[in-house]
């Protein structure tokens, strides 16, 4: 099993790599490798070209501004689960990300790659999603910002144009001592998830819920936001039997059907896990700041 | 098409200067082209785990890398981890010790693999080795003993570098 014959280019800069997106025909981009790569193994990609990121500067950092954190498209999934600011700052994306493939893979996949690769299970697009990412798109005419919501566009595809590259996604964090958890359904450590679920919450003094994130991976082909449970959380108490009721509706939820589960299945994972996220969310709500 | 690009890497301590096809995996050219085939293919699309290596000191999967971009970096692969021909190191001598393989192909993956995780955290639980050879596959010996080995290769090293440090 060997990669079909391709061209190689490995550009030094965005400006470069716009540039060769823009002149070659079927080129294709290949970051951190770890979904590429297989697909060129069993040829299930043709590409004439392949532009290498990984050589190209400024692509991989962990930059924590105000109320966000940024993060360079090519920044290793491994620094992304070491970094002190991610653990403060995006506490869930930590969480999430301990369960992305394996310690061999994060050390090479990348978040951009993850992003623009938009697996329907995957974790990293999951929490994007969560936290009402922004990406930001170098290409010929500029660059411009994406809110995540509208980046899927179909199965595995992304909003970019040909001549356009990811370089970076904002992340919005919540404030300090906020509950966060990660809940995924997955037949072992590693794979995609079956289902997961994303939740993030605030609660006022009393206990209630002030906001609420709830996200669904692997139902579709991109990650789904339950508007209508964030809606029906607020005001709420954690309590099981509540969130049994509000989280039921969550069966209607359209699923795919493959041979991991049917989508009976993984609507019944969608009405147990986010409850049990939002549980897990709730016990580590600390106003004072997480220890 | 035949591209090809020279580079230069360093294997288990050995400069290479070498011309590659720029499509050749970096686990075909370290078996093919340098001869190293300790480092063994099961997959090829990055599922099994037996072709890992150490690149930069970092574990991953050389089925999953083009030779190209191991241009100018430093690899590790299992015939490096011995200190030398007449002395295996401590995790393989726990191995040889615990039956830690049988078949032994998926061994050079594992070996490596656990190099980098006891490295970075030399008193592991067993739960933290299960989850950190997670990535390679097994179909000899249920995990058992190479957990058992994994473990014991981290007291060894625990008591090697104690009495090394004064």
């Amino acid at each position: 099993m060997k990669p079909p014959p391709f061209s190689y280019h490995d550009p030094r800069t965005v400006a470069d790599t716009v540039g060769l997106l823009a002149s070659l025909d079927n080129a294709k981009l290949l970051a951190g490798g770890q979904s590429l790569m297989p697909m060129l193994n069993m040829r299930y990609v043709l590409p004439d070209h392949i532009i290498d990121l990984n050589r190209v500067d400024g692509l991989s950092y962990i930059k924590p501004r105000d109320g966000v954190l940024e993060i360079g498209a090519m920044t290793r999934q491994r620094d992304i689960e070491f970094s002190d600011a991610v653990a403060e700052r995006c506490p869930l994306m930590a969480e999430a990300i301990r369960q992305v493939g394996h310690r061999q893979t994060r050390n090479r996949g990348t978040l951009g790659g993850s992003l623009c690769h938009l697996d329907p299970a995957a974790e990293l697009v999951s929490i994007a999603a969560a936290l009402d990412a922004k990406v930001t798109v170098a290409g010929k005419s500029g660059t411009r910002e994406i809110d995540f919501a509208a980046f899927p566009v179909a199965y595995m595809t992304p909003a970019l144009e040909l001549d356009e590259l990811l370089t970076a996604v904002t992340f919005p964090c919540w404030p300090r001592g906020h509950g966060y958890a990660f809940v995924e359904f997955a037949r072992r450590h590693g794979d995609f998830a079956i289902v997961s679920a994303a939740v993030l919450i605030e609660e006022d003094k009393s206990g209630k819920i002030a906001r609420a994130s709830v996200t669904l991976g692997g139902m579709g082909p991109a990650p789904v936001r339950a508007a209508e449970v964030e809606r029906a959380l607020i005001g709420e108490t954690i309590e099981e039997k509540r969130l049994r009721e509000i989280c039921e509706s969550l069966r209607k939820l359209d699923a795919i059907d493959d041979i991991h589960a049917p989508a009976s299945y993984r609507q019944q994972l969608a009405t147990v896990l986010p409850r049990r996220a939002l549980i897990k969310a709730h016990e580590r709500i600390a106003p004072e700041g997480w220890p | 098409m035949s591209d090809t690009r020279q580079i230069a890497v360093t294997v288990n301590g050995m400069r290479y200067q070498e011309i590659v096809p720029v499509r050749v995996t970096l686990a075909d050219f370290l078996r093919h082209q340098l001869g190293l085939t300790g480092t063994h293919l099961g997959c090829e699309h990055g599922v099994c785990g037996a072709c890992t290596i150490l690149l930069d000191g970092r574990s991953a999967r050389s089925c999953l890398m083009l030779a190209v971009q191991a241009d100018g970096h430093e690899i590790l692969t299992v015939e490096g981890i011995a200190p030398n021909a007449d002395t295996l190191h401590p995790l393989q001598e726990a191995f040889r010790d615990n039956h830690g393989l049988q078949c032994g192909f998926c061994t050079p993956g594992i070996l490596t693999t656990l190099l980098e995780l006891l490295r970075d955290n030399p008193d592991p639980t067993e739960e933290e080795v299960r989850i950190g050879i997670s990535g390679n596959l097994c179909r000899c010996t249920g995990y058992q003993n190479i957990v058992i080995a994994a473990l014991d290769a981290a007291k060894r090293l625990r008591g090697s570098s104690g009495a090394s440090q004064p």
